[in-house]
C-alpha cells in the first residue's frame, strides 16, 4: 500500500508515542491542521493500516491479574488447496489464542496463548489445539518473565540521569 | 595569606562564573522539576556504542592513544565528514580527536592568539566561547544578533567591529541558545567579509547533526574557506555522548600540529574507551542519529507552536534542541522569568542574558525531553502566563 509521507509520519507519531497523544498535538509534531490530522487517521483506520491503538501492559504488576502466557511450537498436516490457513484460522479463532504466526524451520505454526494459570493453558493445549484433525504435535514453552515486549522494555528505571540546569 | 595578596590569575579573577551555575544550585535540591534546562540529548548512548566501549575494556584497552587520537578513528571521522558533509581532511595530518568540542575550542583559541589578539563572537552565544578566548589571551568582541532577524548575525554587522587586531570569528550554526541555523548564502556573506579581512572562522559544528530544515552547510566547504576554518564538532549532541568527553577538530595542517602540541602536552590524548566507542558509533549508529533527529523535530515542531499560542513568540529554530521564545509579554527580565517560573511552576529554563546581553527578553528551553513531560511543561507555562501576563 503506498502511503503519503504524511500519513507515515503520523503512523510514525503514533508508535513513538502512548495512544492517549491528544489530535491536536500530533497535529502540531506532524506541522499539520487539527481537521488535516483527523482526516488522515480516519483514512488509516478505513485502510487498515493503523489496526488498533495498542497500550502496552505489564500485567504482571496487577495483584490477581498475573496470568499465564505460553508459546506453543505446533507441527501440522498441511492440507491440499489450503496449506496451512486453514488450520491457522481455526486456531486463531479461539479467544485464548493471542498470535498465530507461520514459521519456517522446526514446526509450522507458533501459536501464543494467555491463559488465567497454567492450568487452563495446558487444558487448552491438550483439549482444544493436540485434538485438532491436522495437528501432529505440540511442545509449550512457558514464559517466566517478560524483559522486552514489542519494543517495550518492561522494569526499566528511566529516571532522567541529566543535571537540571547545563550548558 | 596576608589578605592583600592575591594568588589568583588576573584572567582567572576577572572571570564571571557561569550563570548557568546559580540556576542549577536554585534547582538542585527541588522534586518534580520539568528541565528544560539541559544542553543535551534526553536519549541514553546508543546501546551498540556502549556495548563497544565495553568490549574494549574487556579487551583490555586501558592505555594512551595516540596524542591525535586512535588511527582507525581518525580515518573513520574523515570519512565521516567526507560522506556527511562534503569536506575532506588528511587523518594523519588535520584531524585531532578531543576532549569533548569543548577542549577543542580550547586548543583551537589557544593555537592562534597572541595577547590582545580579538575574537568575534556572535551572540547569544554559547557559554564558553567568552571566557575561552579570555583565557587564551584573546579580547572577546560580542556582536549581538537581533530577534527581528531570526538571531542570524548580517554581515555589516560583523564588519562594523573588525580591527587590526581582530584574528577570527567564533561561528556556531545550528547555534546554542537560539537553534538558529545559518543557510549556505548566508554562510558564504561571512566568507566573503573573512576573505576581506583575512580572519580565520571558527565554526562550532556540534549540533550539524541535528540540522531539521534545509540542507546543512559546514562552513568548510564555502569557496576558499577551507584554509580559513577550524571546524570543531564532536558526539555530544548528534550522538547522544555527552558524557563521553568526545570530540574532534579538523584545520589545516599547520594550525592542527599547532593545536596538537597542545593537546600533547595539556591532555595527552582522549579517554581510549571513549574513543572506541566513538568509533562503534560512526560506523554503525548512524540510523540512531536519525532516529533520534526525527524525534527531535516532532517536538520541536509540537513545543514551539504551543509557545507561540501560549504568547512566548518564537521563531521557528532550524537545528539543535533549543527554542528561544521571548518573554517580553510578561514584562519580567529573563532572570526574574525563570526564577519565578522554576519556584512557581517547577519548571527549569535558562535566563537568556547568560548567553549575552542580546539574549536578554528569551529564556532558552530545551526541547530534548519527552512529549509526556514537554506536554505538561506547556500546562504548567500556560499556568505561569495567566498569572505574569503583562496587562
Ligand atoms: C555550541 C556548543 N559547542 C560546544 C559544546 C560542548 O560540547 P562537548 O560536550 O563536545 O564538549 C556545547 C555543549 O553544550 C555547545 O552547545
Amino acid at each position: 500500500m503506498k502511503l503519503t509521507e504524511k500519513q507515515i509520519e503520523v503512523l510514525a507519531i503514533l508508535e513513538n508515542n502512548s495512544a492517549r497523544i491528544p489530535v491536536e498535538d500530533i497535529a502540531k509534531m506532524a506541522e499539520l491542521s487539527k481537521a488535516e490530522t483527523e482526516t488522515i487517521l480516519d483514512k488509516l483506520e478505513e485502510m487498515k493500516v493503523l489496526v488498533r491503538y495498542n497500550s502496552v501492559i505489564d500485567w504482571s504488576k496487577v495483584d490477581g491479574h498475573e496470568g499465564v502466557t505460553a508459546m506453543i511450537d505446533v507441527k501440522v498436516a498441511p492440507k491440499r488447496g489450503v496449506g496451512f490457513d486453514e488450520v491457522a484460522q481455526r486456531i486463531y479463532r479461539f479467544k485464548e489464542v493471542r498470535s498465530v504466526y507461520l514459521m519456517s524451520g522446526a514446526y509450522d505454526l507458533s501459536v501464543i496463548i494467555e491463559g488465567r494459570s497454567m492450568n487452563e493453558v495446558a487444558r487448552f493445549v491438550s483439549e482444544k489445539l493436540s485434538t485438532l484433525d491436522s495437528v501432529l504435535s505440540t511442545t509449550t514453552h512457558f514464559i517466566l518473565k517478560k524483559y522486552k515486549h514489542d519494543g517495550t522494555i518492561f522494569e526499566q528505571n528511566e529516571d532522567d540521569k541529566r543535571i537540571v540546569v547545563s550548558p | 595569606m596576608n589578605g592583600t595578596k592575591s594568588y589568583l590569575s588576573k584572567t582567572v579573577e576577572e572571570l564571571k562564573p557561569s550563570g548557568i551555575r546559580r540556576f542549577f544550585d536554585l534547582a538542585a535540591g527541588m522534586e518534580g522539576v520539568i528541565s528544560l534546562g539541559v544542553g543535551e540529548p534526553d536519549f541514553i548512548t546508543p546501546w551498540s556504542v556502549r556495548e563497544a566501549a565495553i568490549l574494549s575494556l574487556e579487551q583490555g584497552y586501558t592505555s594512551y592513544t595516540a596524542n591525535a587520537g586512535l588511527m582507525e578513528l581518525r580515518e573513520e571521522i574523515a570519512g565521516y565528514m567526507q560522506k556527511g558533509f562534503g569536506v575532506s581532511y588528511s587523518p594523519r595530518s588535520e584531524i585531532i580527536v578531543t576532549v569533548g568540542a569543548s577542549q577543542a575550542l580550547d586548543i583551537a583559541l589557544r593555537a592562534i592568539l597572541d595577547p590582545g589578539d580579538e575574537v568575534i563572537v556572535v551572540e547569544p552565544s554559547f557559554v564558553s566561547y567568552v571566557p575561552l578566548v579570555s583565557l587564551a589571551g584573546g579580547v572577546p568582541v560580542q556582536v549581538q544578533t537581533l530577534k527581528e532577524n531570526g538571531f542570524k548575525i548580517l554581515p555589516e554587522q560583523l564588519e562594523k567591529v573588525i580591527t587590526d587586531r581582530t584574528k577570527a570569528i567564533i561561528l556556531c550554526s545550528p547555534n546554542n541558545p537560539t537553534g538558529t541555523m545559518l543557510n549556505g548564502s548566508e554562510l558564504e556573506a561571512i566568507a566573503q567579509i573573512a576573505e576581506k579581512y583575512d580572519l580565520l572562522v571558527l565554526s562550532d559544528e556540534i549540533y550539524a547533526e541535528l540540522a531539521y530544515d534545509g540542507e546543512y552547510t559546514s562552513f568548510a566547504t564555502i569557496s576558499g574557506m577551507k584554509k580559513r576554518t577550524i571546524l570543531i564538532s564532536g558526539f555530544s549532541k548528534g550522538f547522544a555522548m555527552t558524557g563521553w568527553r568526545l570530540g574532534f577538530v579538523c584545520a589545516p595542517e599547520t594550525i592542527s600540529q599547532a593545536m596538537l602540541k597542545i593537546h600533547q602536552y595539556a591532555m595527552m590524548c582522549a579517554p581510549t574507551m571513549a574513543q572506541f566507542a566513538a568509533l562503534e558509533a560512526l560506523k554503525t549508529g548512524r540510523s540512531d542519529v536519525e532516529d533520534m533527529k526525527k524525534s527531535y523535530k516532532r517536538r520541536r515542531n509540537y513545543f514551539v507552536q504551543s509557545l507561540n499560542e501560549l504568547g512566548l513568540t518564537c521563531h521557528v529554530p532550524g537545528g539543535a534542541f533549543y527554542a528561544f521564545p521571548s518573554i517580553e509579554s510578561t514584562g519580567l527580565s529573563s532572570e526574574e522569568f525563570a526564577e519565578k517560573l522554576l519556584l512557581e511552576e517547577k519548571v527549569a529554563v535558562v535566563p537568556g542574558n547568560i548567553f549575552g546581553e542580546s539574549g536578554e527578553g528569551h529564556v532558552r528551553c530545551s526541547y530534548a525531553t519527552s512529549m509526556e513531560l514537554l506536554q505538561e511543561a506547556i500546562k504548567r507555562i500556560g499556568h505561569f502566563l495567566k498569572r505574569n501576563q503583562k496587562a
